[in-house]
């Protein structure tokens, strides 16, 4: 693959994981988006749903992007939670593919739902066929969704959606909807834990 | 000094206000003087102007040099210029010296019509909200209905803040760095440290030491040495200093040992040298008093429900002045009331005043946020 067709392969899943998240978000709504990146999930949100928003966003380059993009951020590292954030301040609250790169995985999803009524979560399946094979052929996975050697990944955590099924349950995390794709962003519904490499959810808090 | 980018040679201006102004300590003064700068150009709507608010010592004296004076280069320079963050080819910027300064605009040094002798003890307290009145009517007197942003680090940022509460619809944009919605017990400790050095040098003669022909030197060194402490980081000191010797050796006297004692001791006296004592002991108080909470039980959010304009607020890792912690204060109480913020929290060794200094991603930061702004 030339670098041109990988940065367009690229663009295309972002659209995809974006439009998959807006699809959840009912328009005009306020949302919280965590490890923002540059800020294009939420600059995209807002001129397709017209949300208005905050991104969270630890890395200084990127903290700067966001400003070029318009996007409202704060700079702070929700590894330490997201006190100052008020309760129920939001009424979505995003963590696209940055949960595995964060320690703190049960603090951060009890603080999302404390500061907003829902959570949306994507992250790559580690149990995906794919990834199993690498395993079993005795290397670490490197795919779409896992695009890293094992030597430079910023993923500090490795699950896979029975995993993370199991944490909500744990955490009294109601998952109100699940989403899983495998690589090419097909639709997965017989066993998304074997034949999903990317999964979303939509969670809320029980009761 | 670089002279490229620079908005070249420039000269003050000043403005004679003949309504009276009630300050918020109840005193009146019935007419004021403000000296100010102006870079760049008004647009036809008056739409791009953007309002510099100086701290503790600066002036209106922002950006350029003086054509009798060469060296004398405006205080935020490497801010504010042609092709620099705050562009003068699109901002029309203004700069001024607050009410009760001692750079021009009327406060101690001035003399009081009543007595024919400098106000020095007898000019009223004025405090943040008062430069802002002050500010409104100079900004009257330019044509500028409604500021694009104003823009301040430290005390500055308080004005920025104050800006935003007292006339919200006259600012679209508040950039407020290395600030705090107010000073916290150790802040008000170290002002009052300064303030005591001051006000017990025998040559202070109660804040009338211009009827005595003498000036409080010794306290005002002392003042800026203590304050000088504060704006630096230690690990900034421990770089520039550490344990170096003067003399080379240790000379068991009360004379300089250590270089930083000899840094202390220069910055002293150049600030003794221009900055007049009263000026320093008022600047303080309005410090002291900034705390746009008190009137709502503290509740910084209930503060800032009145304001409308969208937030640029930044602090700088090693600021222990005004840690980052203060700036988050300010970014949640916007955040309650939804408006627009961008906070940013800058790796900068420099200690409080790192927001003097032209750390490359600090400027990237105000530069992309200032390019962003529709005039």
């Amino acid at each position: 693959m030339t670098e041109q067709e990988r940065r367009v392969k690229a663009e295309q899943r972002e659209r995809f994981d974006f439009a998959v998240i807006a699809n959840w978000i009912p328009p005009g709504e306020r949302v919280l988006d965590l490890g923002c990146g540059d800020g294009r999930l939420l600059r995209y949100l807002s001129d397709t749903r017209d949300v208005s928003g905050y991104g969270v966003e630890i890395d200084q380059e990127s903290v700067l992007w966001c400003i070029r993009n318009g996007v409202d951020v704060i700079q702070m590292d929700i590894e330490c939670g997201l006190s100052g954030f008020e309760d129920r301040s939001f009424d979505h609250v995003i963590i696209s593919q940055a949960l595995q790169t964060m320690h703190a995985t049960e603090g951060i999803l009890t603080e999302m739902l404390r500061v907003a009524e829902e959570a949306v979560v994507s992250f790559p399946n580690f149990a995906y066929r794919s990834n199993r094979e690498a395993i079993a052929a005795g290397h670490m996975p490197v795919s779409e969704d896992l695009p890293y050697d094992w030597f430079d990944t910023p993923n500090v955590r490795f699950f896979t959606i029975a995993d993370f099924e199991q944490l909500c349950a744990r955490l009294d995390i109601d998952i109100r909807e699940r989403l899983a794709f495998d690589e090419v962003g097909r639709e997965v519904s017989i066993d998304p834990n074997l034949n999903g490499s990317l999964a979303f959810y939509r969670l809320g808090r029980r009761s | 000094m670089s002279s490229e980018n620079s908005v070249g040679v420039v000269a003050p201006q000043r403005a004679h206000f003949n309504e009276p102004l009630t300050l918020k300590s109840g005193a009146r003064l019935p007419g004021f003087e403000l000296v100010f700068e102006t870079y760049g150009t008004l647009n036809a709507e008056h739409a791009n102007a953007v309002l510099v608010c100086h701290a503790l010592s600066g002036s209106h004296h922002v950006a350029g040099t003086y054509a009798d004076d060469p060296e004398s280069i405006g205080w935020w320079d490497n801010l504010v210029g042609p092709g620099k963050p705050l562009d003068t080819r699109k901002f029309f910027v203004v700069g001024v010296n607050n009410l009760g300064g001692c750079y021009g605009s009327t406060g101690p040094l001035s003399i009081n019509p009543d007595t024919g002798k400098r106000f020095g003890a007898d000019f009223p307290l004025v405090t943040v909200e008062d430069w802002v009145a002050a500010q409104a009517r100079l900004a009257d007197h330019l044509g500028i209905r409604t500021w694009a942003a104003v823009i301040g680090g430290s005390l500055g940022g308080m004005q920025a803040i104050e800006w935003s509460v007292q006339l919200p619809d006259r600012i679209r944009h508040a950039m407020v760095i290395a600030s705090a919605p107010k000073l916290s017990a150790q802040n008000i400790a170290f002002n009052e440290v300064a303030r005591q050095a001051i006000i017990s040098d025998p040559d202070f003669h109660g804040g009338y030491y211009a009827d005595h022909g003498v000036v409080p030197t010794t306290g005002l060194r002392l003042a800026r040495m203590v304050g000088h402490i504060t704006y630096l980081s230690d690990s900034q000191m421990a770089e520039k200093f550490g344990r170096q010797l003067r003399h080379g050796e240790h000379k068991f006297s009360y004379d300089v040992d250590f270089e930083i004692e000899s840094y202390l001791r220069y910055q002293g006296n150049k600030f003794a040298g221009y900055f007049d004592a009263n000026t320093y002991l008022m600047m303080t108080k309005a410090l002291d008093y900034f705390d746009p909470a008190y009137g709502y039980e503290g509740q910084l959010a209930a503060a800032l429900a009145r304001a409308r304009a969208s937030f640029f607020v930044a602090s700088f890792s090693t600021d222990w002045r005004f840690a980052p912690a203060r700036s988050r204060e300010i970014v949640f109480a916007l955040l309650h009331n939804r408006l627009h913020v961008v906070y940013a929290e800058i790796e900068c060794d420099a200690g409080h005043d790192s927001f003097l200094l032209a750390d490359p991603h600090y400027h990237d930061l105000l530069r992309a946020y200032l390019e962003n702004i529709a005039v």
